[in-house]
């Protein structure tokens, strides 16, 4: 097994629209990778494919070696939005546990193990003194923290994150892709964006989505490639986050 | 007369009480994931259609709860694919089973003699008829609820929180889903008797419906609607008992004013 995630040829349609036309990509078990693009542009398709919850048309998906579903278990994934409803009557202990179905054990409870990981978990995304606190009484920044924990405490060796940080504001943005760098330490991680600027900073490539895929290091890109992938003028500004 | 002295006196109405305790379990256990999961329309279709396999097992001599288990499992099934696999016909074919359901039950039954006592019984409900052999069956369907909830309480959660993400861990969200109706279409069959079909359910619905204003997680949600779903069909009963009224539908009121009630006040405390 020698990458994360391999794509040669790929095409997908909803009905007559073409989606995603004639993708290559290969992503390293190391790499940490940001996908942008325009919206409707196939980012969100592109993960799901490699999560096996969509079949591509054409084309070869290896993810970890195999296909995406038999990789399913080793893979964590982040939802753009909580795909759930949040008056559940459930608490973030709680949530963050149910990332390790699939690996605990099949009946009854969860096992002293699971606990223990999804503390470190926790832990490690800076939510567990909010471990018995339901769901419903948590802000947009901490709720995409216990899903960032729910992915983790299944031990991915490749995450796939969907927009993790459009709902909250510019300081817990660079807080979790910090997060995000320190994790990149033991897993590849793939994450969608629409704010190249922003993760051109953390990321070592920058894969450009719109229907097709382009991906460039990220010292080189420049206004000509941001107007190739919008398709219209673009301004781009110098700047540096602090 | 005081309906305690009566409890001490009467076996019909001590089985009555343990009938309201057992049916009050299931329906807090199973109401809860019928809630959180928003499917109360579709278990209101199982539990009409019901009077189908009714009527063809009184017709035939069977036990008319058996024709009642097996219809509404058949029932489950079918509607749990559907709205797996066919969303945009849910609604439709939910009103269909609904609605065939009865028609069957009442061509069966009206060419059975003695019809007219029994369709009320099974419209309504009449805790105070309920059998020793019937509350047998009702205590064995109730270990068997138990049972696999607390052997799959932690999938069966995963899959009512986030359907997505239980798929992505490599949970059978199939299987488990129609596992979980089946239990839902068991546990109608045991209100049956003490409520009725048709009001059947605001007792699968109502009490875990206020239960989740005032619970944390879904193992309290579901203790507390058993205790209050005990407390007001026992309430019913007592009332409709001191009243001489109908039990089924004394119990449904009272559940509904508590309802009513406790969802004002929540509302007005928040």
């Amino acid at each position: 097994m020698s990458k994360a995630i391999e794509i040669v040829d790929l095409t997908f349609r909803y009905g007559d629209l073409l989606v995603l036309d004639a993708i290559d990509i290969e992503v390293e078990l190391n790499e940490f990778i940001g996908v942008v693009g325009p919206n409707a542009g196939g980012k969100s398709t592109l993960l799901k494919i490699v999560l096996g919850l969509l079949q591509p048309d054409r084309g070869k998906v290896t993810v970890l070696g195999t296909t995406p579903s038999k990789a399913r278990k080793k893979l964590g994934y982040v939802p753009q939005y909580p795909t759930f409803p949040r008056d559940f009557p459930i608490t973030v202990g709680q949530t963050v546990l149910m990332g390790r179905l699939g690996v605990t054990k099949p009946f009854a409870g969860y096992a002293t193990s699971d606990i223990s990981v999804a503390e470190q978990a926790m832990t490690e995304t800076e939510i567990q003194h909010l471990a018995s606190r339901r769901l419903n009484t948590l802000s947009g920044g901490q709720l995409q923290r216990v899903m960032l924990a729910r992915a983790l405490v299944s031990q991915p060796e490749l995450m796939l994150l969907d927009e993790p940080t459009s709902n909250i504001d510019t300081r817990l943005e660079s807080e979790i892709f910090d997060l995000l760098k320190e994790l990149n330490k033991r897993m590849a991680i793939v994450v969608v964006s629409h704010d190249v600027g922003f993760i051109s900073k953390y990321v070592e490539r920058v894969a450009c989505l719109n229907r097709t895929l382009v991906c460039h290091k990220t010292e080189t890109i420049d206004g000509r490639t941001l107007q190739q992938l919008y398709g219209s003028d673009v301004h781009m500004v110098a700047h540096r986050h602090s | 007369m005081d309906f305690f002295q009566a409890l001490t006196q009467h076996g019909f109405l001590q089985n009555a009480v343990l009938a309201s305790v057992l049916a009050s379990s299931a329906c807090g256990m199973v109401g809860t994931y019928v809630v959180v999961k928003r499917i109360g329309f579709l278990a209101g279709g199982i539990a009409h259609a019901v009077l189908g396999g009714m009527g063809a097992a009184l017709f035939f001599g069977f036990l008319p709860m058996l024709g009642a288990l097996v219809t509404a499992v058949i029932a489950a099934l079918v509607l749990g694919l559907v709205k797996l696999h066919a969303r945009e016909q849910e609604d439709i074919l939910i009103s269909a089973f609904w609605a065939a359901g009865m028609a069957v039950g009442i061509l069966f039954i009206s060419q059975t003699p003695g019809y007219q006592v029994d369709l009320m019984t099974y419209l309504f409900g009449n805790v105070l008829l309920v059998s020793k052999q019937q509350l047998l069956m009702m205590l064995i369907l109730n270990v068997v609820l138990v049972v696999t909830i607390i052997l799959f309480y932690k999938q069966f959660t995963a899959i009512t929180f986030d359907e997505e993400f239980a798929r992505l861990r490599g949970l059978p969200v199939t299987a488990l889903y129609l596992i979980l109706l089946c239990l839902t279409a068991v546990s109608i069959v045991l209100m049956i008797q003490v409520v009725g079909l048709i009001l059947v359910i605001a007792l699968l619905t109502l009490p875990a419906a206020i239960s989740q204003h005032y619970t944390q997680t879904m193992k309290s949600m579901m203790g507390l609607a058993v205790i209050l779903g005990t407390l007001f069909c026992l309430t019913g009963l007592g009332v409709s008992y001191s009243l001489d009224v109908p039990s089924g539908a004394t119990i449904i009121l009272v559940t509904a004013l508590a309802y009513l009630i406790l969802t004002i006040l929540h509302r007005c405390r928040t």
